[in-house]
C-alpha cells in the first residue's frame, strides 16, 4: 500500500519546550493506526500541525507525497485531510441538519453558492440523509445543537467530519465522555468506514486502541518512542515502562 | 431523491424559507405607509433609507458576526460619490447614480476588508471606527471636491428614470427608497438562506470547525463584508439624493453608533431586526424630540441603559410570547368567524 500520509522531521517549539521533537510518521492508505502516549505527550500539537491549525517550526507534511505543510486547514480538509475534536467543536445555532448540510454543500463545492437555497440539491440532500440515519441523529436533526445531549452531540462531531468525506481521518478521542450504551455504536460506525479510508486514532482507552488498530504509534515528550503491531506494543519494555505502566504488569 | 428522509429533510429547509404571514403583513403595511399616509413620506424615507444602512450592519454583524463603529464609512463614501455624480453630471440619472456610489462603496468594502480579517472585536471596533475618522477627515482637507466643512452644495437631482421630479412632500422620493430598500432586503434574504448564508452563520459560531470543515473563512468574510459595504454605500446615496446635500456629518461616528443602536433595539440576525429598529428608532427619536426637544439623547441613553440590563434574552422571551399571543388571537378570530359561517 502507498504512504498516504507522511511526516518528516516534524518539529514545534514553544518557547524552548519541544512539544514535537522531531516526529517522522508514514502512514499507508486503508491503515487503521493509532497514535497513544501519556497525557502531555504531544498527541494534540502532532494533530494541530497535521491540519494546519499550528505551524511546524520545522520539518515537513506530506500527503500523496505533495508537501501540504504551508496549506491553511481548510485547504488541507478539500484534500481529504479531516479530523475531529477531542472536545466537541460544534455549531450550538444551527441544527443537525444545517450542520451536516454545510459540511456536505461546501465538499461538493456548493459552498460558495449564494443564490441557491440550502437543500435544493437532491443529492445532496440524499447525502445527508444518508449520514444523519447512520449516526442516529434523525430524532434530534431539526433540533438546535446547543439542546442536544452530549451523546448526540458526540455522534454529529464524527458526522461533521464524516460528511467531509475524508481520505485520511484524525480521530481524537472519539468515545471521550461517550455513555457505554452509545460507544459500542460510534466504535462500530468507526469500524465501518470503507476501506480505502485511512484512519489515525487519538485514544487513553486501551481497549478501543486494541480493538481497533493494527499499528500503533507511541508519543513520549513530544518524541516516536516506538511504532508496531498492538502485540509488539503490548510486549515492548519501554512502553510498558513510559506508558502502560503498571496496568501491563497485571 | 431516493433516501427515505431526503422528502422530509428537503420540505422542512423549503418551509423554513417561506414567507412567513408576518413578513407579508411587515411588507403590506410598507406598501399601505406609501398611499395611506401621504403627508408622513419625509420621516419615512429617513427610516427607510437608516433601515437599510441598519440591514447593511446586520448582514456582517448579524450573521458573520463582524463588528463595527464605523459603518458610517461605507454610508459616507455612498453619499458623497452620489453628490458628486448628481454636482458635476458625470451620471445624471438617480438610479444610476446611486448603482455607481453602491459599487464605489463596494470597492471601499473590499479594500479594507482585509483589515478586519484577523484579531478579535476589540481591535476590528478599533480599525472600523479608524477608517471612518480617516475617511472624514480625507474629506474635510478635499474641500475643493467636497466642500470640506461646509457640505457640498449644489447637488441638484434629475428626475429619477427620466420621467419623476424629486418633489418637496417626499412622495418620489420615498417610493424610491423604499423599492430600493424592498429590492435589497429580498436579495439579502436570499443571500442568508443559501449555504454562502449558512457558512457564514458556522463562522460566526466557531470559526475553529467552519475551517476544519473545508470552509475558506477569510473569503467568505471579505465576501460579506464587501456586500455590506455596497449596502451602506447604497443607503448613502439615497440620504444624498432624497436630501439634495451631503456633509461631513455621513461619515460621524454617531451615525455609525446610531445604526448600531438600531440594529440592537430590533435585534440582530434575522434580517427584520434593522427595520424594525429603524422605525421604532426614528418614530421614538421624533416622538421624544417633540416631548422634551433637547433632552431626547437623555432618554434614549436611558433606554438604552435598561434595555441592556434587562438583557436581550428576556426581551426575546418577551417578543416571542407577543408573537405566540397574535397567532392564538388570529386563530381564535378565524375559528370565531367559521363558528359565526357555520350557523348562518
Amino acid at each position: 500500500m502507498p504512504v498516504v500520509l507522511e511526516t518528516i522531521d516534524l518539529e514545534k517549539n514553544f518557547d524552548g519546550t519541544l512539544a514535537t521533537n522531531h516526529v517522522s510518521l508514514a502512514i499507508e492508505q486503508g491503515a487503521r493506526c493509532a497514535l497513544i502516549g501519556p497525557n502531555g505527550a504531544g498527541k494534540t500539537t502532532l494533530i494541530n500541525l497535521l491540519t494546519g491549525v499550528l505551524q511546524p517550526t520545522s520539518g515537513r507534511i506530506l500527503l500523496d507525497g505533495r508537501d501540504i505543510t504551508a496549506l491553511r486547514p481548510h485547504e488541507r480538509v478539500r484534500l481529504g485531510l479531516v479530523r475531529t475534536f477531542q472536545i466537541n467543536q460544534l455549531f450550538a445555532e444551527l441544527t443537525p441538519v444545517e450542520t451536516i448540510g454545510l459540511a456536505v454543500s461546501e465538499r461538493s463545492g456548493a459552498g460558495g453558492d449564494w443564490w441557491r437555497l440550502v437543500g435544493r440539491k437532491p443529492s445532496i440532500v440524499d447525502e445527508m440523509a444518508e449520514i444523519l440515519d447512520r449516526f442516529h441523529l434523525t430524532d434530534v436533526m431539526h433540533e438546535r445543537t446547543a439542546t442536544l445531549p452530549y451523546g448526540k452531540q458526540r455522534l454529529l462531531e464524527i458526522a461533521l467530519a464524516i460528511a467531509c468525506r475524508p481520505r485520511v481521518l484524525l480521530l481524537d478521542e472519539p468515545a471521550a465522555g461517550v455513555p457505554e450504551a452509545e460507544r459500542h455504536d460510534l466504535l462500530r460506525i468507526i469500524a465501518e468506514l470503507p476501506q480505502d479510508v485511512t484512519v489515525l486514532l487519538i485514544e487513553h482507552d486501551m481497549d478501543i486502541v486494541f480493538s481497533f488498530a493494527k499499528r500503533i504509534s507511541v508519543l513520549v515528550n513530544g518524541a516516536l518512542l516506538a511504532e508496531g503491531t498492538p502485540e509488539e506494543m503490548s510486549r515492548d519494555p519501554r512502553v510498558r515502562a513510559a506508558y502502560l505502566g503498571e496496568d501491563a504488569d497485571a | 431523491m431516493t433516501h427515505p428522509l431526503s422528502r422530509d429533510i428537503a420540505q422542512h429547509l423549503a418551509a423554513r424559507a417561506r414567507w412567513h404571514p408576518l413578513e407579508v403583513a411587515f411588507w403590506l403595511a410598507a406598501l399601505g405607509s406609501l398611499f395611506l399616509l401621504p403627508n408622513q413620506h419625509l420621516i419615512l424615507t429617513e427610516i427607510a433609507i437608516l433601515a437599510l444602512f441598519a440591514l447593511s450592519l446586520d448582514l456582517i454583524l448579524g450573521y458573520a458576526g463582524i463588528i463595527s463603529l464605523g459603518h458610517a464609512a461605507f454610508f459616507g463614501f455612498g453619499a458623497y460619490a452620489a453628490g458628486l455624480f448628481a454636482k458635476h453630471d458625470l451620471i445624471a440619472e438617480p438610479a444610476l447614480a446611486m448603482l455607481a456610489a453602491g459599487a464605489l462603496a463596494t470597492g471601499l468594502g473590499f479594500a479594507t476588508s482585509f483589515l478586519v480579517l484577523r484579531g478579535s472585536d476589540l481591535t476590528r471596533l478599533m480599525v472600523t471606527l479608524g477608517v471612518a475618522l480617516v475617511l472624514r477627515e480625507a474629506a474635510n482637507k478635499l474641500d475643493w471636491l467636497t466642500g470640506g466643512a461646509d457640505g457640498l452644495q449644489g447637488v441638484v437631482m434629475a428626475p429619477l428614470l427620466g420621467r419623476f421630479d424629486f418633489d418637496i412632500a417626499g412622495h418620489v422620493a420615498y417610493a424610491y427608497s423604499l423599492t430600493v430598500l424592498a429590492a435589497l432586503f429580498l436579495l439579502a434574504r436570499r443571500i442568508v438562506a443559501s449555504p454562502f448564508g449558512l457558512s457564514l452563520r458556522s463562522i460566526k459560531d466557531n470559526p475553529l470547525r467552519a475551517s476544519a470543515i473545508g470552509i475558506p473563512v477569510n473569503r467568505r468574510l471579505i465576501a460579506v463584508y464587501t456586500v455590506a459595504a455596497g449596502y451602506a454605500g447604497i443607503a448613502g446615496a439615497l440620504l444624498t439624493q432624497t436630501t439634495q446635500f451631503a456633509s461631513l456629518s455621513v461619515f460621524d461616528f454617531e451615525r455609525s453608533a446610531d445604526v448600531l443602536l438600531v440594529l440592537i433595539i430590533g435585534g440582530v440576525g434575522y434580517l427584520y431586526g434593522g427595520l424594525i429598529g429603524a422605525v421604532l428608532f426614528k418614530l421614538g427619536q421624533d416622538w421624544l424630540a417633540h416631548v422634551t426637544p433637547q433632552y431626547w439623547h437623555f432618554w434614549i441613553g436611558l433606554f438604552l441603559v435598561v434595555f441592556v440590563l434587562v438583557g436581550r434574552d428576556r426581551l426575546t422571551q418577551w417578543q416571542s410570547a407577543a408573537r405566540a399571543f397574535l397567532l392564538r388571537a388570529v386563530r381564535l378570530q378565524a375559528l370565531r368567524v367559521r363558528g359565526e359561517a357555520g350557523r348562518s
